[in-house]
């Protein structure tokens, strides 16, 4: 028994050192720039991919030919993080916070199917490193020589970090604009050339840790979302910006995965989430994070919300005007589309109010979205439920658990919450997946139909319409109300909205709630629109469309969810009928909008037209 | 062919001429019969692709013998990207806006299920390729749903008739964390403690889909000291436990049984560590001499300079079997298609099958044999084709486990 808690120790210890290589990079590209950098699981794909072609083009028997082969694939991905910054994130800098992470996911995109192409879509298993081939006994049973070579790479990697950032001029501005960018660039240092230089570093660092996974691992054109997930709790777990504190936490994870599977084989689909809820909810910034010192971006420079004038409310009811008589006009297979753009455009609207005016970014909403789809489609199930009465179970299973979750999250802020909103989502998930008896698993809950009177497409349409519309309508109005207005108050400035006697940590619990409860009907739709439930719904993906439907719309708009639904929606369904290769199609998409309308569609169209009235003024 | 073929293309590279005329696209529809395919083409590329290209060979060599009642056939591809909900909107646009007269396709267990539930409420004939949850027929089984491939039960049992010769009694299973791997373990398990009442099952593991951590899994199945091992894990999964379980010397004195494991989409990835000695289902792309398969070979390799995978065959069959059932029902009615799949027999590449009307499981089987290396790559030797009519619960037992009859 001590042998395999021995053992099983060292395998801990040998995956927190691939975890810490690549979230070590993350998180210093995330304490200079800012950017949430989506696009890090993939540029370690194409460290293991770059690193398989050039040690077989090198010859992969020779020390010479694998080392040498590994390094080039970390200095080639060192390379295209250089070329991602120049081309594409340094024309958005200025944009409001996160926004960039829309940008680096259609770079994800874009390399799924550069890498498909490039590379085939077979896994691609690399050579054994030279030296390293076999084993040692160790606790009485074999063990790679390899992994014990990585188990010494994580710290070693960890000390040179530490020399760099200590000892080195680079290293010191690093850390300064960690703390203050703003400063640093007062004091005349140049900021273009450091966060090209820190992103390239953080990118290399990606790359080496997946060219070093090839005597361990086939690389898979699946490794990049795999990945990204973990290291992203790997960096909040260990506190953003502490490179120290993600060794710990890749060493705690590693460690807790390697003996969890051992006392419960089925929970490693969670495990990770369940440490990060814990350790946020003990510790708000992580192991060793530092609270931030002011805020990241002031959000003064934000147009204010203002209530709807006159040509925007003209517009608004021309819009719902031509939704109402397009089914009239338009071949029944349109409506089918135009039904799911609303029930998106109602889930956006929904992450929006929170996100937007509550200044609380989620990156689990679909787990209100889906909740609301199992709300419905257990109804139907186990009470035997007709649509309508099941349809109030959605909202109802929404906002319960929104209630639940949201109590834990306000208590966070910035990145830190977010974050914990996808450790709920992701428990909520792994509930709808393994729970096989009373969810069905994966395989999902089928026979979710809509009643006899909405089953036509058009009364499906205008049954969907009329509740997204309503509820679109009362978030909009809630906006406005002195809820709005004291959530508006508590994102702004937290110390004076207390001081005035709002208690900003209900006002935004209350408003996560009926965030929560407005995804869940959105979900509830989609249950009876699409007939069946699987945990799909509640998982990451949908959690990132909602992201990017609001980012794109633009989160400091009102009515920019529901246009960056549409654009969203809409383009992907266009161009995954048009190509095989729709997903570089759509990174590329995204890729432009943001490099052209850097506050979102809704956002520019504000401020253009804001531009065009002052001018005449003047 | 040349002009769907064509088609195809200048939707592939940009769909503008597709966008600007649907009327006219619609107006030449009317002349050829179209088949909705649906499948998870970016999310599992490595069995699809030469699944797609097996489906393109059948479909060219159907319309080249002048098609099927005296129509063309054409077949619109979608990717779900391993989405159910995805693929239900494709299904969704397929019969409304493309009008197309049967649905095809499916990869995984739950994007089956969901299309077979969307063909029922639809009352549109859904023939699944790949889907290999034994729900897809019997639990949630239904009238307008038929499916290709030999079902986890199948392959299961399959499996535990060699393993029930072993002499091990001590058996670790290692499966992925879907319901792919719990039915195949349970069937496994069922199955054997039959066969060998005294077997026992010492130790399970189930990594997540895609996302195994290949030391402590070994490490975790060489702590229970098993005799012989189960395995479930395939594609990138399984790669992983071969190399570290090979370092590790978990495969060393005992027997594995490991499902799909004989497939040359994943036998081939592990290249020169392939192990041996392997009882696994698959298939033997470059031994198989029946004259049905030599043909099927020569053509695929004539028309692509590759050798086909086990998805070319199942692309190959599927698209077959549906140009003998509209052949048979000489109509493109759904009830008429239906009721013509019902009992339908057709040539598949592995010789004659048959859609059984009692689940609309069809009857083709897989080659189980052992892995050895040959030249370096993994290869299955001593194998057999075991026709998936004889591993089949009976009758009675069949119509206890479908409630739609």
């Amino acid at each position: 028994m001590l042998d395999l808690i021995l053992t099983q120790t060292l395998n801990g210890l040998a995956s927190a050192s691939s975890l810490f290589l690549v979230a070590s990079g993350l998180s210093i590209i995330f304490g200079v720039t800012r950017i949430v950098n989506f696009a890090h699981g993939s540029l370690y794909m194409l460290g293991a991919y770059l690193g398989w072609t050039l040690v077989t083009w090198l010859g992969p028997a020779s020390p010479f030919g694998f080392w040498g082969g590994v390094l080039l694939a970390a200095l080639s991905v060192a390379a295209i993080g250089v070329l991602i910054e120049v081309a594409i994130l340094r024309r958005i800098y200025q944009a409001p916070e996160l926004f960039q992470l829309l940008a680096t996911f259609g770079v994800v995109l874009m390399i799924q199917d550069i890498a498909l192409a490039v590379w085939g879509p077979e896994d691609k298993l690399g050579p054994r490193a030279p030296g390293f081939k076999s084993f040692v006994i160790l606790f009485d049973s074999r063990f790679p020589t390899y992994e014990l070579l990585l188990i010494a790479i994580g710290p070693a990697v960890l000390g040179l970090l530490w020399f760099l950032f200590r000892r080195t001029r680079w290293g010191t501005l690093v850390r300064a604009a960690t703390q203050d960018r703003e400063m640093v660039g007062a004091l005349g240092v140049n900021q273009r050339l450091l966060f090209t230089s820190v992103f390239a570093f953080g990118a290399g660092l990606a790359g080496l840790g997946g060219a070093l996974q090839l005597p361990r691992e086939a690389a898979t054109l699946h490794m990049d979302l795999s990945m990204i997930a973990e290291v992203f709790v790997v960096v909040v777990v260990g506190g953003l910006g502490s490179v120290t504190g993600a060794y710990l936490a890749a060493v705690l994870i590693g460690i807790l995965h390697a003996f969890g599977i051992l006392i419960f084989p089925k929970i490693t689909l969670v495990l990770v989430f369940l440490v990060m809820a814990v350790v946020l909810v003990a510790k708000p910034h992580g192991l060793l994070g530092k609270p931030p010192t002011g805020q990241a971006r002031a959000p003064a420079d934000e147009p204010l919300l203002r209530p709807a004038d006159r040509a925007t409310k003209l517009a608004g009811l021309a819009a719902l005007l031509l939704l109402a008589t397009l089914p009239l006009v338009t071949p029944d297979y349109l409506v089918l589309t135009l039904t799911e753009l609303l029930i998106l455009g109602l889930f956006a609207a929904s992450l929006h109010f929170m996100m937007g005016p509550g200044g609380m970014t989620s990156f689990g909403h679909a787990a209100y979205f889906g909740l609301g789809a199992y709300g419905a489609a257990l109804a139907v199930k186990w009470l035997g439920a007709p649509m309508e009465p099941a349809l109030l179970f959605a909202p109802l299973l929404a906002g319960v658990a929104g209630a639940v979750f949201g109590w834990f999250c306000v208590r966070l802020s910035g990145v830190y919450l977010a974050m914990l909103t996808l450790a709920f989502a992701q428990i909520a998930w792994a509930t709808a997946f393994q729970w096989v008896e009373f969810t069905g698993g994966d395989n999902g809950i089928l026979g979710v139909w809509p009643a006899q009177w909405a089953v036509s497409k058009t009364a499906f349409y205008y049954l969907v319409l009329g509740l997204c519309a309503a509820c679109v309508l009362l978030l909009r109005i809630m906006l406005f109300s002195p809820l709005g207005y004291a959530l508006r108050a508590a994102r702004d400035n937290p110390l004076r909205a207390e001081a005035i006697g709002i208690d900003t940590m209900r006002v935004q619990w209350a408003a996560f709630v009926v965030a929560a409860f407005a995804a869940g009907i959105a979900g509830g739709l989609f249950a009876f629109f699409k007939g069946s439930v699987f945990p799909t719904y509640l998982a990451i993906p949908r959690s990132v469309d909602a992201l990017l439907m609001v980012l794109l719309g633009g989160v400091q708009t009102v009515s920019g969810p529901i246009v960056g639904a549409f654009a969203y929606a809409g383009l992907s369904e266009q161009l995954s009928r048009l190509t095989m290769y729709w997903r570089f199609a759509l990174g590329l998409s995204i890729v432009l909008l943001v490099v052209l309308f850097p506050r979102g569609l809704v956002g520019s169209f504000l401020a253009w037209r804001e531009r065009s009235r002052a001018e005449p003024a003047r | 062919m040349t002009i769907d073929r064509r088609r195809f293309l200048a939707a592939a590279s940009g769909g503008a001429a597709l966008v600007a005329a649907p009327s006219l696209l619609r107006a030449q529809a009317a002349a050829t019969i179209r088949i909705g395919e649906i499948n998870s083409y970016t999310a599992q590329p490595a069995f699809l692709k030469p699944y797609r290209q097996g489906w393109e060979l059948a479909l060219e060599q159907v319309n080249a013998a002048g098609g099927v009642l005296g129509r063309k056939v054409e077949t619109l591809f979608r990717d779900d990207a391993g989405k159910p909900e995805d693929a239900v909107r494709h299904a969704g646009d397929l019969l409304n806006a493309e009008k197309v007269d049967l649905i095809a396709g499916g990869y995984l267990s739950n994007v089956g299920l969901a299309i077979a539930d969307f063909a029922a409420q639809n009352k549109r004939l859904y023939a699944a390729s790949e889907p290999l949850s034994d729900a897809l027929v019997w639990s949630k089984g239904n009238r307008y749903t038929f499916r290709l491939r030999p079902s986890t039960y199948m392959q299961a049992a399959m499996l535990v008739e060699e393993a029930a010769k072993l002499k091990a009694r001590k058996w670790a299973l290692v499966a992925p964390n879907y319901e792919y791997g719990q039915s195949a373990v349970k069937w496994f398990k069922t199955l054997l403690k039959q066969a060998r009442p005294d077997v026992e099952f010492v130790a399970e593991q189930y990594p997540a889909l895609g996302r195994i951590d290949a030391g402590a899994t070994v490490q975790a199945l060489e702590a229970a000291k098993p005799e012989a091992i189960f395995n479930v894990t395939f594609s990138a999964d399984l790669t992983n436990l071969v190399r570290q379980g090979n370092t590790r010397g978990l495969f060393e004195g005992r027997d594995v049984v490991s499902m799909l494991t004989g497939e040359p989409e994943y036998l081939d990835a592990l290249g020169g560590e392939a192990p041996e000695g392997w009882i696994v289902t698959g298939y033997p792309h470059a031994d198989l001499a029946t004259p049905e398969h030599v043909r099927f070979r020569d053509a695929y390799m004539a028309k692509y300079k590759d050798y086909p995978r086990l998805g070319s065959v199942v692309g190959f069959d599927t698209m077959n079997s549906i140009a003998a059932a509209l052949a048979r029902a000489g109509s493109t009615d759904t009830e008429k298609l239906v009721a013509a799949m019902e009992g339908l027999k057709f040539p598949s590449a592995f010789g004659a099958a048959e859609y059984r009307a009692i689940d609309h499981q069809s009857t083709l089987g897989a080659f189980v044999g052992r892995t050895a290396l040959k030249d370096g790559k993994g290869v299955m030797v001593g194998w057999r084709y075991c026709d998936g009519a004889r591993y089949l619960p009976s009758d009675d037992v069949v119509k206890t486990l479908r409630p739609a009859g």
